[in-house]
């Protein structure tokens, strides 16, 4: 059988006025995959996602969903994609169950298989208990699950994910993602998620694509991105460091003084750090690191991915606050 | 409330997914009637859930007709009767009127809130056309009003001139109002994006409505010349006065064109409605 992607975009992109939200994007997201698109705030994460749903029109080039294009058949893609907003959007005053319903009308689910399918999806998401409790007494990590198995529920070719972790308690988000994982195999769907918890998505994403002011500026998986960025990071506190010695050894890629500090770049840390410390005399601290996506990222656009986002977390919480006082 | 409208402004465009620009209708696509149905259904389905977990607005929804009927109907009826009709019996078909009136369009400018909580985004991005969730909305809306008319037209028995028999009828004629006004109360709640409208509604737009439309005074050439100008003009007096026509014999229009004037009105708030709702944000 051709293997081919189910989702391809060609020079996909959306303007916003003047402002270029999503400037050219060649993708193409395998079959089964969970693929991470990651970025700061207003790099283009949702425009692009909102694209592929048909919620956003492009401004122009192209995209196929499960075979559909998205500007000839925006029905056909809305039927293959399930979707998991950033904002909750579950109706608070009825039941799981009842929002699991409306869904599966609205999404033309055969009646007969109705039932069994809204049970099923309830017990992978462990909610079957709570399944005909008003949603408005369910706390946040409760209704996010609710929210993963309501897109799921009509098993579309794709399930959109756009920030599934934000706002949650730091222990809830890791379940969360324990259950996007589950739900992906067990259903067989191919996940495309949005965030800006790098760490996170290193751990859960088979493929990221790191966006930057609407452009794709990396791809690959998490190793191979951090397999660029070359190896591992050594920082020796140290009075006068015999750098040429240090720059002689074959392992070593890169060393960077900084007054009493040198940051070095070392293949296989674990392996060669012994040695390095040998011939360097006085070191009164070391601090190794393995790199990360967010070094990555540090890299590729000298920002760090944390700086534009503290200022948005407060936003997002000040307005879940004030779903709450509104209580409906 | 303050923080929602923050979001929307100032920000990065596209950090919150917008529910926008979605295409309402394709032409290349076939549309299937069996997903639509089902998606009016859906939406439906879902307002009389809503509307069985909130018994308490029903029991609310009928306080403040009874209100006009007994306390202020029956104020003015202890010193006023229209010709051989005691004054409360007269106001009887007009606070019924009214009620569908606050019902219809309070319940059609809900929609704000739906959209302010995003309760709306999950079902817009379902594959089903706006025209269909825009009937769904109207349907459900018809139904709650309905059942409060229902509840109120028992209050019938306590009003002799009002010929119980013709309250089928008269339902007919509340229910292409509530139609009517549901779409209206829809389609300027497309264009609201904050609640703050609601007050600005209530008083240039419904209460002229209910005040002009003569359920509580008759419709004559008594009337100052403006006053009956507006009244003419009002689509509510057509339904004020085919209720009244139909319940208690006591109309000013023939029957047939009172009904007539409101299914055309309802069929325009129909078309603006749902095209309104089409083109929401």
């Amino acid at each position: 059988m051709l293997r081919m992607a189910i989702i391809e975009t060609r020079a996909l992109a959306k303007k916003f006025g003047k402002i270029k939200a999503v400037d050219g994007i060649d993708l193409d997201i395998e079959r089964g995959e969970i693929f991470g698109l990651l970025g700061p705030n207003g790099a283009g994460k949702t425009t692009t996602i909102g694209m592929l749903c048909t919620i956003v029109k492009p401004t122009s080039g192209s995209a196929t969903l499960a075979g559909h294009d998205i500007m000839k058949e925006p029905s056909a893609v809305r039927r293959s994609v399930g979707i998991v907003f950033q904002d909750p959007t579950l109706d608070t005053t009825l039941t799981g169950r009842e929002n699991l319903i409306l869904h599966a009308m609205l999404y033309a689910v055969p009646k007969g298989l109705r039932e069994k399918r809204i049970d099923e999806i309830l017990t992978l998401v462990d909610l079957k208990e709570r399944a005909d409790d008003v949603t408005r007494q369910y706390s946040g990590g409760m209704r996010r699950r609710l929210e993963l198995a309501r897109g799921l529920l009509h098993r579309p070719a794709v399930l959109f994910l756009d920030e599934p972790t934000l706002g949650l308690d730091p222990q809830t988000r890791a379940r969360t993602w324990e259950y996007i994982k589950k739900m992906a195999r067990e259903e067989k769907t191919t996940v495309v998620l949005t965030t800006h918890y790098m760490e996170e998505a290193e751990q859960v994403c088979d493929r990221v694509g790191i966006i930057d002011h609407g452009k794709i500026i990396a791809l690959g998986s998490p190793d191979a991105l951090k397999e660029k960025m070359g190896g591992y990071l050594v920082v020796l506190r140290v009075k006068n460091p015999p750098l040429d010695k240090i720059r002689a050894l074959p392992y070593v890629k890169e060393v960077k003084p900084d007054g009493d500090t040198i940051e070095i770049t070392l293949e296989a840390a674990h392996i060669h750090l012994p040695e390095l410390l040998s011939i360097v005399p006085g070191v009164e601290c070391v601090e190794t690191r393995v790199p990360t996506l967010n070094d990555v990222f540090l890299k590729l656009t000298g920002r760090d991915i944390r700086d534009e986002e503290s200022e948005d977390s407060g936003g997002w919480f000040t307005a879940v606050a004030q779903h709450q006082q509104r209580g409906k | 409330m303050g923080g929602g409208n923050g979001k929307g402004k100032g920000k990065a465009p596209g950090k919150r997914l917008p529910v926008e620009e979605i295409t309402p209708h394709n032409p290349g696509a076939r549309l299937s009637l069996r997903a639509e149905l089902g998606g009016v259904y859906a939406v439906w389905w879902r307002e009389i859930k809503v509307f069985q977990r909130e018994k308490s607005r029903v029991v609310s929804s009928i306080i403040s007709p009874i209100m006009w009927l007994f306390l202020f109907g029956g104020g003015v009826g202890s010193s006023v009767s229209m010709g051989q009709t005691d004054y409360q019996n007269f106001i009887y078909p007009g606070v019924l009127c009214m009620s569908v009136l606050f019902g219809s369009v309070f319940f059609g400018l809900y929609i704000v809130w739906d959209k302010k909580l995003d309760v709306l985004k999950a079902v817009l991005v379902a594959p089903v056309s706006r025209v269909s969730i825009f009937f769904g909305k109207v349907l459900g809306g018809c139904t709650d009003v309905m059942i409060q008319a229902l509840l109120l037209s028992c209050f019938a028995l306590l009003f002799p001139a009002v010929n119980l028999w013709m309250i089928p009828v008269a339902l007919c004629f509340l229910f292409v109002t509530s139609v009517a006004m549901v779409s209206m109360g829809l389609a300027i709640g497309s264009m609201f994006e904050s609640l703050e409208g609601f007050q600005v509604i209530s008083t240039f737009l419904v209460f002229p409505l209910f005040f002009s439309s003569g359920a509580l005074y008759p419709v004559s050439d008594k009337l100052p010349g403006w006053l009956l100008g507006v009244v003419r003009l009002n689509p509510l007096t057509y339904s004020v006065d085919g209720v009244r026509g139909v319940l208690i014999g006591q109309n000013s229009f023939p029957l047939l064109a009172d009904f007539g004037a409101i299914l055309f009105f309802a069929t325009l708030m129909i078309l603006l409605g749902s095209w309104l709702f089409s083109r929401m944000k």
